[in-house]
């Protein structure tokens, strides 16, 4: 019953809230000094000066001006509707049928091994098809990126399903749910969650497999923009674009996760 | 435990309602599941009077919550037919509703929202949220309209479902031995409570229960019921409301009474 306080630890208490950005801004500063010190390296590297223009400064002033001329959204864009367009048929096609699997065994067990067989083959082996299949090339993009989505989708639908009480379904039905009702007030609603967690991770695979899906053909986008500045040799260009990739990716599932944790209803405690 | 009725006044009723006729008439209803199955109840025949409250007494397998399904259109018999104010029963309907041993709330809406299921289904939009503010109040949730279902205690949840059961103003309610998972002042309470809104809004119920007490405290009439289905005793249980809220002798003497009887033809107290 001492009143003299005991200090157990030398830290600061500090909130979790300002822990969490000091934690994040550290991570960052530690990426950036790897990469100023790849730079360095490769400066002075007798064989490989050419290529110090990656280094943090050079590539980051460049961000800055491509920022400023409008370069940065205008080669964004192509890829952002790209991917949206893709998604928007992963989603079209992998709802519907992850319910169908999900809800029927049959269904599920008929479609298990070739959908499987399926969803391991890499989405660029896909491009000599598409691009015989499709008259343009945007539309052959377009192709490849809902294929790499539509999978996340349709198996998290699919378990998500899986998990739906039955007795919310009764429930429903004794109180005069038409089978509408049942998607929209029931189905839909308890797997929102998963929905929306498959829509997240396909965004993640979309956005890997679009970069190289650009090096075909087409004249805009981050891809294209990644294989331009290689060719003409321009590597700030080059790592800027590299680094506006990584940061709308990162927003992209950023917004995902705050939907996600929007519609889930699920209980942690 | 026991409530006073003065807010029940505030709830009218659909115009002409009272009057409606929400007798129930199953006629030679059979039943068996699978194709092979024993049969679970064959060739029930019972008459329930408009306002009536019943309980269905009986040991598991008796095929008491089966014919409960088939009255409230959630089953479809293998032979015969059930009548519920003249009408046929063909599906489910907002003018009969089941109350299960589960509430299976839905978790991602909140107590009003689950309250209003029944007349989203029915497409009554107008008034809604004044029928759900009065429902609730009957059930004594009034003040917890907004809160997370996942928060209520099961008693609650099951006030929760019972307003739901409600909020369409069916004429017939089917209660599937709702009460079994709660504690026992907590069943008390809504055995009482439930009651007294059936009176209240002239409900017909009609109750399965494994329990004696429970059917002496609720119903007007209990009916045993055997092995497929069989009524093996039909008796009238005339006590006061007094008698039902204090257990008094009477009330244990009727107990005492049904439990010998029971015991007798069924081998069941």
């Amino acid at each position: 019953m001492s009143d003299v306080p005991v200090i157990t630890s030398w830290r600061l208490p500090v909130p979790g809230r300002v822990r969490g950005v000091l934690n994040a801004a550290l991570g960052i500063a530690a990426l950036l000094l790897v990469w100023w010190i790849g730079g360095r390296l490769v400066a002075n590297s007798p064989g490989m000066f050419a290529f110090s223009n990656f280094a943090p400064e050079p590539a980051l002033s460049r961000l800055w001006q491509m920022t400023l001329s409008g370069e940065v959204w205008a080669m964004s864009w192509p890829s952002l509707y790209r991917v949206g367009l893709g998604l928007v048929f992963a989603i079209l096609i992998g709802v519907p049928v992850g319910i169908a699997i999900g809800r029927l065994t049959f269904l599920r067990e008929v479609t298990n091994i070739p959908f499987q067989f399926l969803r391991m083959i890499s989405p660029l082996s896909w491009m000599p098809i598409a691009v015989m299949a499709f008259a343009t090339w945007d539309a052959a993009i377009v192709f490849l990126i809902a294929v790499a989505a539509v999978w996340p989708v349709m198996f998290s639908t699919a378990a998500g399903l899986r998990r739906l009480d039955p007795a919310w379904l009764k429930v429903a039905r004794n109180l005069g749910a038409s089978p509408l009702h049942q998607l929209t007030t029931v189905i839909l609603p308890a797997i929102a969650t998963d929905i929306l967690t498959g829509i997240r991770l396909a965004l993640g695979v979309a956005w890997v497999v679009l970069v190289p899906a650009e090096y075909l053909g087409v004249t805009s986008g981050l891809g294209y923009a990644i294989n331009d500045a290689r060719d003409t040799l321009d590597y700030d260009r080059l790592a800027a674009t590299v680094v506006v990739i990584g940061i709308i990716g990162f927003v992209i599932d950023f917004i995902c996760l705050k939907a996600v944790q929007h519609v889930n209803w699920v209980r942690e405690s | 435990m026991v409530k006073s009725d003065s807010t029940d006044a505030r709830l009218p009723r659909r115009s002409g309602a009272t009057t409606a006729r929400t007798d129930v008439s199953i006629r030679g209803v059979t039943h068996a599941y699978g194709h092979a199955g024993p049969p679970v109840l064959s060739g029930v025949d019972l008459e329930i009077a408009s306002g009536e409250i019943v309980a269905l007494i009986g040991r598991s397998g008796s095929g008491k919550s089966t014919l409960l399904h088939i009255v409230a259109g959630l089953l479809k018999p293998k032979d015969g037919a059930v009548w519920i104010g003249g009408q046929r029963v063909q599906k489910p309907s907002a003018d009969w509703v089941m109350m299960f041993q589960s509430p299976s709330l839905f978790p991602w809406m909140n107590v009003a929202q689950n309250t209003g299921l029944g007349l989203r289904y029915a497409g009554q939009r107008a008034g809604a949220a004044a029928r759900i503010a009065e429902v609730l109040a009957l059930v004594d949730l009034a003040a917890l309209a907004d809160r997370n279902v996942q928060d209520l205690s099961g008693g609650q949840q099951q006030r929760v479902a019972l307003a739901r059961s409600i909020a369409t103003e069916p004429g017939l309610l089917l209660l599937d031995e709702p009460f079994s998972a709660l504690d026992i002042f907590t069943r008390r309470a809504l055995q009482n409570d439930v009651r007294r809104i059936a009176q209240t809004l002239g409900l017909t119920l009609v109750l399965v229960t494994h329990d004696v007490a429970e059917a002496v405290q609720m119903a007007d009439r209990s009916v045993l019921l055997a092995e497929g289905g069989r009524i093996t005793a039909d008796t009238p249980i005339t006590l006061t409301e007094a008698d039902r809220h204090t257990h008094s002798r009477d009330f244990q003497k009727e107990v005492t009474r049904l439990r010998t009887l029971y015991s007798e033809v069924a081998g069941m107290g």
